[in-house]
């Protein structure tokens, strides 16, 4: 088979098993995968930027807000659709990273990663600023009548899952496609070699201001459905904590795969649900946890498998 | 026919004049070799013709077009091809993904006779990386090929080649010549004597002297300046 037949088939079954799952688990982790495959979407985006073009933002969470405001705002005040409420979330985390991009991109290394910080703090605290209509940390909530689309209750567990599912495998197979192709390729050309890579002919600053947009919109996608599908709409998800998640999922799942993501978030949300049933001290068990990831599998759980028995692995 | 002409092109580091003034021409197909001592602005030179260093005066002109204002990604693009002093491969990557992204194709029939240039048809599914010194090298040699430039620039390519490796090198040089223009900064002056049509001399950051293998090596000034005189 191919290299890309292989990458099919293998995301294509990996679709295939989420959707067998969607029927054969139990209420409570059905609930739990729908809510990771909207994070996982989240990682999905951080991951075109910082697992495959070698950027490392540490102010993703500007980009998912910009999806949930965008979205949860038109329709909290305006009583938008969520249809059109949807696109627009996704624009308002286009546009905000082709802005972010145009300023953060004339720094690099640790000056791109305070820079984007900064830009994510702003975003947070107009939120709060703006609390007479966002109703800064406390939030909002969004009713189950404003959660329909042509019929289809989204509150109901299992068309939720199946909605999350769909946005999960969008965003899987377009990635997924993106990195096949040339332009793809000259990413990860940037993240291994920026230097080298302009002199070869390639404008690597455009390359990477796609990739800034391209990663803050599929973040933006998933804060939008985050509020969609789970009626809340609340500052803490621009917050510093909500930058750093998407990071962590990535590392722990592998950077610069295309299911690592994906991994990752379900390690990690596990991790913390299982141990926190006996513990209360279950953020330490993440930290040990995470320390023997970074000491003993330093590319993440898919990074190393890939490293050790696959090395198709897209 | 001119390829590349340099007008008055000068940069300053602070109080120091690394490149000052310099008129340069290029004739295409020859092979020119860019000599002088350490310090004389040679990478200065080649890093403001290939656009990597922006100059602080002067134009650069390619192909009959003014492009001193370029970025260098738009320079390597319209024909020309530079290879760094430091190794600058994709050392994580395989041969055949480096040379793919140099010759913008994943043609892999025509990136296995790129390597086959070099002798490294064989490696091609093996990690950059794991090659040894001089083969990367020779990869990166490769991979400047492999753009088929109409102008290659290659700074100081030899360094860490073996005796045999540099013998093949210069057979390669030797083929690309004609429909290649090649610019070279060489230390090695068996290198530089047997492949260079056209040499330019280069002390602190001034031409001192341009001419065949023969004038230079019979030019007094040169001697004094750097290929050593008898002292008593």
């Amino acid at each position: 088979m191919s290299l890309s037949a292989r990458s099919i088939a293998l995301h294509m079954s990996l679709i295939a098993i989420l959707f067998i799952l969607c029927f054969t688990l139990s209420d409570y982790h059905q609930g739990n995968l729908a809510r990771i495959l909207v994070l996982a979407t989240y990682a999905i985006g951080y991951n075109v930027l910082f697992g495959y073009t070698g950027l490392l933002s540490l102010g993703h969470a500007m980009f998912f807000a910009a999806g949930l405001y965008g979205l949860g705002l038109p329709m909290h005040l305006a009583g938008l659709a969520p249809l059109p409420a949807f696109v627009i979330g996704v624009l308002c985390a286009a546009l905000l990273s082709a802005l972010v991009a145009l300023l953060a991109l004339r720094t690099i290394g640790v000056a791109f990663m305070i820079v984007t910080l900064m830009f994510a703090q702003c975003v947070f605290l107009s939120i709060l600023y703006f609390g007479t209509w966002t109703r800064g940390d406390e939030g909002f909530v969004i009713p189950q009548a404003a959660r329909q689309i042509m019929g289809l209750d989204l509150t109901d567990p299992t068309t939720r899952y199946l909605a999350a599912l769909l946005l999960f495998s969008t965003a899987l197979l377009i990635t997924a496609r993106i990195m096949q192709q040339r332009f793809g390729h000259v990413l990860i050309a940037v993240r291994e070699n920026e230097e080298r890579t302009q002199m070869l002919g390639y404008d690597v600053f455009r390359h990477k201001f796609l990739a800034v947009v391209i990663s803050g919109s599929i973040s933006g996608a998933a804060g939008a459905a985050y509020g969609l599908l789970f009626g809340y709409v609340g500052a803490t998800f621009a917050s510093v904590q909500y930058s750093i998640f998407p990071l962590l999922w990535v590392l722990l799942g592998g950077a610069g795969t295309t299911i690592g993501p994906l991994v990752g978030a379900v390690f990690m949300f596990y991790l913390i649900d299982y141990s926190s049933g006996f513990t209360n001290a279950y953020m330490l068990i993440a930290g040990v946890a995470l320390v023997l990831l970074v000491l003993f599998a330093r590319s993440g759980i898919m990074g190393e498998i890939r490293k050790r028995w696959v090395p198709w692995l897209p | 026919m001119t390829v590349l002409e340099t007008k008055n092109l000068t940069r300053h580091f602070g109080g120091l004049t690394a490149v000052d003034a310099v008129d340069f021409t290029l004739q295409k197909g020859g092979i020119h070799a860019l000599i002088g001592p350490n310090g004389a602005g040679k990478s200065t030179f080649v890093g403001m013709v290939s656009g990597r260093i922006p100059a602080s005066a002067g134009e650069v002109w390619f192909n009959g077009r003014d492009i001193s204002g370029w970025p260098a990604h738009k320079r390597m693009r319209l024909g020309m091809a530079y290879t760094f002093q430091i190794t600058a491969i994709y050392a994580r990557l395989s041969l055949f993904e480096n040379i793919a992204l140099a010759q913008g194709t994943r043609d892999r029939a025509a990136a296995t006779k790129a390597l086959a240039r070099v002798a490294l048809a064989d490696r091609i599914d093996q990690v950059a990386g794991d090659l040894s010194y001089g083969h990367q090298r020779l990869l990166e040699i490769a991979m400047g090929v492999a753009q088929a430039p109409r102008l290659l620039i290659l700074d100081e390519p030899t360094q860490g080649l073996s005796e045999s490796e540099i013998a093949g090198f210069n057979t390669l040089i030797r083929s690309l010549a004609g429909d290649t223009t090649i610019l070279l900064i060489e230390h090695n002056m068996d290198v530089v004597m047997s492949l260079a049509d056209e040499i330019t001399v280069l002390q602190r950051g001034a031409v001192l002297a341009t001419g065949t293998p023969d004038e230079i090596s019979a030019n007094r000034h040169v001697q004094d300046a750097y290929l050593g005189r008898e002292t008593c």
